[in-house]
């Protein structure tokens, strides 16, 4: 039978709707052995004697915008949780909960978009489900992505070792997903068109941890960008963190529509972009090491850890004056006058 | 594009400008304000006051629309989301602002339906799509927002639309600069001017307040160089005892304003006694709409029943618009007022000056190094 062009209801409910599904979008699309026999949970050999497991929702909206989809969002997510903790992505498991009444085209799209970044990524989808839910009960699509990688012997991440002087680095520029999901949301016209910069870290990572460099922490700036995760980072610490605004590298384009809108770029979110804490005397070496992968062209050195004021992140402005980094408000709202 | 803004934010530059104003300040104690919330806003944002001497205090003033719009008409505002016949079209800055017992956001979690837009434009499209409700905006804002109100009204009669309407609330910026002056509780020495609203009206309505009151004022743009220009500007003029005007954001600012603005905001809009949050009425400061076009005013055609409006009793945001209090005098700043579980506007508004002192850090811990 062929498939209709519409998500209904038999499509989650375990009818031979939903087994077709399966069989001629997913398996194909995702392609490998620990999939291949549908049990109920897939077997496999543990990969490693450390293991990080993680996880992640998608609700993103539109679910196409300039430079990726959800599908594509929901792998490099979760492959970004694992990377950034220095662990090695392996197995990925998905999940989607569908509103009934999605076109058919737009899901194949999707699944065919997640199974092109999982193996762009190097990681294997073993596992997954399928639920659709009601007209109104859920916008579109929603997908959950967990995740396992194998952690490397001798891993030290930890805030408790971060000394002062150490240095901020950030893989390239900052706040394009953040701002081109919203201007896809709003439909702002702003050309040439903004893309987001949603890509696999785990190349990056690998190179940043086999340089043998001293890093202490490394986090992707997503939600609340960069101003969330340090001061996450910084809270009830005995250091802070400085910033350097004319050291942060933000797209000119990027730059000039968040001036438009009255948005800060610490506060957008990336997809394809980490910062890290580094000792000060292996952080250009790193820098160099970055700049050699695809993901890390634009790395740099942002800031540097600081004595005073403690457990906070603070800005020198372009100006030459001084500010506080607070977490960001709510979501961004742009000025009214 | 990026060439007109980096130029205005050289830190050599502005380093230079801070040393002459600390030279010409020369340890005396000046209150300057600025009158507009993007001011205010820039100058967290770019920490300026950590470049200026301490003895420098840059006032807010009552520049920030949805600071200054009184408890009653937010809460009538609310009172008409509850219908299921209202859209509410708003400027986002609204959505979190406290009323007597609830705010625009809680009742769009309830079900309202409140659209925020970017440009009062954007009405008539919803309006178009719904003919079956009423779509009301909120026309809150200065000289600056108001004529686009205005263009819109004029475009909503044009096309025949019959289910738009309006809350007409905006305020005008000379006279509250006046009621300051003339209610001498704070010491003012200059005026740092709106640049957005001086686009609209010019140089000349300041002219009259600087004489009367024999006050500086200058007109600035929003970079930190600008800023940073205008304050220096302000210090020589009051050395030289000159009042006057001097615009010192000609980029943007003719002397003239922009007449055909004003003609479509006087078209629609005539002036009239308004209330302002924390200040009181005001002569002359705000607009209501002529009575040709009063069918589109939504509280004349059909009244709400709201009980008293209430403000929080801890809240002193009416202090800080007059600027005779700064957040930090407020015992509720950062503890029981944050923007998480904001008692006031001053909280909510991205251009509020107790915002931009959470956001941005407003006290020691940025001071100079």
């Amino acid at each position: 039978m062929e498939l209709k062009n519409k998500i209904t209801l038999e499509h989650g409910s375990g009818s031979r709707e939903a087994r077709e599904l399966i069989s001629n979008l997913l398996l194909p699309g995702f392609k490998n052995r620990y999939l291949a026999p549908l049990a109920d949970a897939a077997s496999f050999k543990s990969p490693g004697d450390r293991l990080a497991f993680t996880t992640d929702s998608f609700v993103v909206s539109p679910l196409f915008f300039p430079g990726g989809d959800i599908g594509k969002l929901a792998v490099c997510g979760t492959v970004n949780d694992l990377a950034v903790a220095g662990a090695r992505p392996i197995y990925l498991s998905c999940s989607f909960i569908i509103e009934e009444n999605l076109d058919l085209s737009v899901f194949k799209q999707i699944v065919h978009s997640i199974g092109q970044w999982a193996k762009k990524a190097g990681v294997l989808i073993v596992t997954g489900d399928t639920k659709v839910v009601e007209a109104g009960n859920a916008d579109k699509l929603y997908i959950n992505t967990a995740g396992i990688g194998t952690v490397p012997d001798g891993l030290a991440f930890s805030p408790e070792r971060v000394r002062t002087g150490d240095a901020v680095i950030i893989s390239g520029t900052i706040a394009e997903h953040g701002l081109a999901v919203l201007a896809a949301r709003e439909e702002l016209d702003i050309s040439p068109q903004l893309k987001s910069d949603c890509a696999p870290l785990n190349g990056l990572t690998e190179a940043m941890l086999k340089s043998g460099a001293d890093i202490k922490m490394m986090r992707d700036p997503t939600r609340g960008g960069l101003a969330a995760v340090l001061n996450e980072l910084a809270e009830g610490r005995n250091w802070g963190i400085e910033l350097l605004e004319s050291r942060l590298p933000v797209h000119a384009r990027v730059k000039a529509a968040l001036e438009i809108l009255g948005l800060d770029p610490l506060s957008l979110a990336s997809e394809g972009k980490l910062c890290a804490i580094v000792g000060e005397k292996d952080a250009e070496r790193l820098v160099g090491v970055m700049k050699r992968e695809p993901a890390g062209k634009r790395a740099r050195i942002i800031g540097r850890v600081v004595r005073e004021p403690r457990s906070m992140v603070i800005l020198e402005t372009e100006a030459g004056g001084r500010r506080i980094v607070d977490w960001p408000r709510g979501a961004p709202i742009p000025r009214i006058c | 594009m990026m060439k007109f803004i980096s130029e205005f934010r050289d830190p050599a530059r502005a380093r230079a400008l801070a040393g002459e104003i600390k030279k010409l300040a020369g340890g005396r104690w000046f209150n300057l304000m600025e009158i507009c919330g993007t001011h205010t806003v820039s100058i967290f944002r770019s920490g300026l006051k950590s470049l200026l001497p301490p003895t420098i205090r840059l006032l807010s003033g009552p520049g920030c629309p949805v600071c200054v719009t009184p408890q009653r008409t937010i809460d009538s505002i609310i009172a008409r989301a509850r219908k299921p016949s209202t859209i509410i079209a708003t400027f986002g800055d609204m959505l979190n602002v406290p009323g007597t017992t609830s705010s625009l956001r809680e009742e769009k979690a309830r079900g309202a339906d409140i659209r925020l837009i970017y440009s009062p434009l954007e009405c008539l499209t919803v309006a178009r799509a719904n003919p079956e409700k009423q779509v009301v905006f909120l026309a809150i804002g200065f000289e600056t927002t108001i004529p686009s109100a205005a263009a819109t009204l004029l475009s909503a009669g044009r096309s025949g639309l019959s289910n738009f309407f309006l809350v007409p609330a905006g305020r005008l910026i000379p006279p509250a600069m006046e009621f300051l002056l003339a209610g001498e509780e704070t010491r003012i020495d200059g005026f740092l001017c709106p640049g957005h609203v001086s686009v609209i009206i010019g140089t000349e309505p300041y002219r009259e307040i600087a004489e009367r009151f024999g006050i500086p004022c200058v007109i600035a743009g929003f970079e930190a160089l600008d800023i940073l220009a205008a304050i220096r500007e302000l210090l020589l003029m009051i050395d030289e005892g000159k009042a006057g005007v001097r615009n010192l954001y000609p980029r943007a600012v003719r002397e003239e304003g922009n007449p055909r603005a004003r003609k479509i905001m006087a078209e629609v809009f005539e002036v009239a006694d308004a209330e302002w949050r924390g200040l009181g009425t005001i002569p002359r400061s705000g607009f209501i709409l002529r009575p040709e076009f009063v069918g589109y005013d939504i509280d004349l055609v059909q009244p709400v029943e709201i009980p008293p409006a209430e403000e929080n009793p801890l809240c002193i945001c009416g202090q800080i618009l007059r600027g005779t209090a700064e957040p930090d005098d407020c015992p509720a700043f950062r503890t029981a007022c944050a923007p998480s579980h904001p008692l006031g506007p001053c909280m909510v508004s991205s251009e509020g000056t107790c915002a931009a002192w959470y956001q941005y850090g407003g006290d020691s811990v940025i001071s100079n190094r």
